[in-house]
């Protein structure tokens, strides 16, 4: 079954086993040289130099060495999507923790305004029952980041564990493990979540439910990638001398093959960030994500609709946070892709 | 190649077949079909005993699970809790849905190759960049959010420059419409919006593999080579380059039909169309919770759609780049 493609907005295709960048990086032709070079004796005579001078050639010549971090933050901090996606990010991720804890209205405050526009009092308008929209919009937002993150870190974790343990041990296991995957990929991902969040969400506390049920599903992709990625690595020199030396297999999967695969488990991470927040918004929608009291921005964008010609503010405030979230995060996985891609330069 | 086609579809028919258990316990746990029931204070325990034996819900699970395979191979999906045939409904509601995925999937292809070949072929340009930005908007766009833009402030618009109601903005059809082509006008003018929205965000990722992909080609030797011979420049881009651009997203295409149903089924429910949507979701809200039978018979339609979609993809895959064999 050829793989489904892992992000659209890849700039090349990467092909089940490609990337393993860690060792690509510094390695290959054209690429920073990696070490400090200094030039022979023979080159730099003390004969024909002072010693201010020698070391002043030396100073200039010598190449400095860069790590791979160095390099990959490098190219990070030289993608200007990236660094704008971040920078908005962060910033919605602050002012949806922190404003709140200042402004004058909780998002569970009844005011005696009902459905205004957008005043100074009220900066995003009232609903009609009297909530101020500007504190609903900014708790919404706090919650749909904060389970989009927890989603990530689940799915990662999962999806690194099964992906490694089915690429490192092949075999049956590997077997086993890749149906289990594609068992799960043959029902669309949305009606599964619809048939287990009907009765999960229900509870108080429903966003770290509909957290964990997402992290339950959507695992799977970064579990195929890691698998290519560790059924490539085991293949190479540096793994072989490892077997031959007698290190454990967890020492080998955990110091040497999941730090090589770190590229293609931090951008899918990111996209599964974005990926989350928007089938999370998307079960609220439906009425069947997380429940009032409790908000989130698909749930204030689904209140919002049946108003949305008469009420508009109380749509598009929302709606804006989301979309301005999701896209932001879709830049952040563009540009670290970008940055951990060997071949890619920084472009000045 | 005939080999290979069966075996496929008897690892498929495999793959259904766990997954008929899978969705059979996930329905299992979902809820409890009897709730509603017993937390009615004013139904007696013995009432509750004799819904239970009705609905075979004494029964051991393995045999529940039996009952109801049998009766699907046996074309019965059993009878939804307000009296009706499950497989009837299914038919009528899986023709709205088509009506809706089938052209917006069309619809969607065409516009990411354009877009995706146009963007390729003038790489950085300000086409480009502009479609680039674009495709990203729409990629971090929920659906949701898209259609309640064009039913509630594109079409609320154009009715009014109209003057009378040019885009439906609820349900799949006029009711008590006659005529052959009133009704299909009538369809047509539902249908409009609907899939708009549904190939806005579906077009956005498929754009960017189909300009990833016409790089790829378009920076390969052979397409050097033809450009060297003296080939027309046109020639070399549609009759060299493109068709092999064309190869991985017919790929992808296939590979996304479970994404399309997702984004399906929240257009479908978000302009009020009596689809596949709003079936799954009745199921799961209704005053019974879950329609069991309902709930399972859509999750089965799904996963078969999805795994004869698979099947396809390799098979396509094979037909159209020669250098793929099938042993």
């Amino acid at each position: 079954m050829p793989e489904p493609q892992p992000d659209p907005f890849g700039h090349s295709f990467m092909p089940e086993g490609a990337p393993h960048y860690g060792e690509v990086i510094g390695g290959a032709p054209g690429t920073e040289i990696r070490g400090s070079g200094t030039l022979t004796p023979a080159e730099l005579s003390s004969e024909t130099l002072t010693p201010d001078q020698l070391e002043a050639a030396r100073e200039g010549l010598t190449i400095k060495s860069r790590s791979q971090l160095k390099m990959v933050t490098d190219r990070f901090f030289h993608h200007r999507m990236a660094l704008v996606g971040l920078g908005i990010f962060v910033f919605l991720l602050l002012v949806s923790t922190i404003v709140p804890v200042f402004w004058k209205y909780n998002y569970t405050d009844i005011t005696n305004q009902f459905g205004t526009g957008p005043t100074w009092q009220h900066p995003f308008g009232t609903d009609p029952i009297g909530h101020d929209n500007f504190a609903q919009v900014l708790q919404g937002t706090a919650t749909s980041i904060k389970t989009a993150l927890v989603v990530a870190v689940l799915a990662t974790v999962i999806g690194t564990l099964i992906g490694a343990a089915a690429g490192y041990y092949g075999g049956w296991a590997d077997a086993a493990l890749m149906r289990f995957t594609d068992l799960i990929l043959v029902v669309p991902l949305l009606a599964v979540l619809l048939v287990l969040s009907n009765k999960f969400s229900k509870q108080a506390n429903g966003w770290v439910f509909v957290a964990l049920l997402l992290a339950l599903l959507l695992w799977t992709y970064l579990a195929r990638l890691v698998r290519g990625t560790f059924l490539s690595l085991r293949e190479r020199e540096f793994i072989e001398a490892e077997w031959a030396i007698g290190a454990t297999d967890r020492r080998i999967i955990f110091r040497h093959m999941i730090p090589n695969a770190a590229g293609v488990v931090a951008v899918n991470a990111t996209l599964t960030v974005a990926n989350a927040m928007l089938i999370a918004a998307a079960l609220s929608f439906l009425g069947l994500g997380i429940q009032p009291p409790q908000v989130d921005l698909g749930s204030l964008i689904a209140a919002g609709e049946g108003d949305a010609t008469a009420l508009p503010w109380l749509f598009y405030f929302p709606a804006i946070f989301l979309v301005l979230a999701i896209l932001s995060v879709n830049f952040v996985g563009d540009g670290l892709r970008d940055a951990l891609d060997p071949t890619q330069r920084i472009r000045t | 190649m005939g080999g290979y086609i069966l075996r496929r579809c008897l690892a498929g028919l495999v793959t259904l077949l766990v997954a008929s258990f899978l969705v059979f316990l996930l329905v299992a746990v979902s809820g409890d079909p009897l709730a509603a029931l017993k937390a009615n204070p004013h139904v007696s325990p013995a009432t509750i005993q004799a819904a239970r034996v009705q609905l075979g819900l004494n029964q051991p699970l393995l045999e529940r699970y039996w009952t109801w395979l049998t009766g699907m191979l046996h074309g019965d999906f059993g009878t939804s809790t307000t009296g009706q045939d499950v497989g009837a409904q299914l038919g009528v509601r899986l023709l709205v849905t088509l009506r809706m995925v089938v052209p917006a999937t069309i619809l969607a292809a065409i516009v990411a190759v354009l877009i995706g070949v146009m963007s390729a072929i003038k790489q950085y340009s300000i086409l480009d960049h502009t479609m680039t930005g674009v495709a990203y908007l729409f990629y971090s766009t929920p659906v949701f959010v898209v259609a309640i833009l064009l039913k509630d402030f594109l079409a609320v618009d154009v009715n009014n420059a109209a003057g009378h109601t040019v885009l439906y903005t609820i349900g799949q059809n006029t009711p008590g419409t006659t005529g052959a082509w009133p009704v299909f006008t009538d369809s047509f003018a539902h249908t409009v919006l609907p899939v708009i929205t549904l190939a806005l965000v579906t077009y956005a990722g498929w754009s960017r593999y189909q300009r990833a992909s016409m790089l790829d080609v378009l920076n390969a030797d052979y397409v050097r080579l033809a450009r060297a011979k003296g080939l027309s420049p046109r020639r070399v881009l549609y009759v060299h380059a493109l068709r092999n651009a064309l190869i991985p997203i017919t790929t992808v295409i296939a590979l996304d039909f479970a994404t399309i149903i997702g984004g399906a089924l929240i257009t479908e429910i978000a302009f009020g169309w009596e689809g596949m949507g709003r079936f799954l979701l009745g199921g799961l809200t209704g005053p019974v919770s879950p329609d069991v039978y309902v709930v399972q018979a859509w999750l089965m339609v799904a996963a078969t759609a999805v795994i004869i979609f698979n099947i396809i993809a390799d098979l396509v895959y094979g037909l159209l780049d020669p250098r793929i064999r099938y042993a």
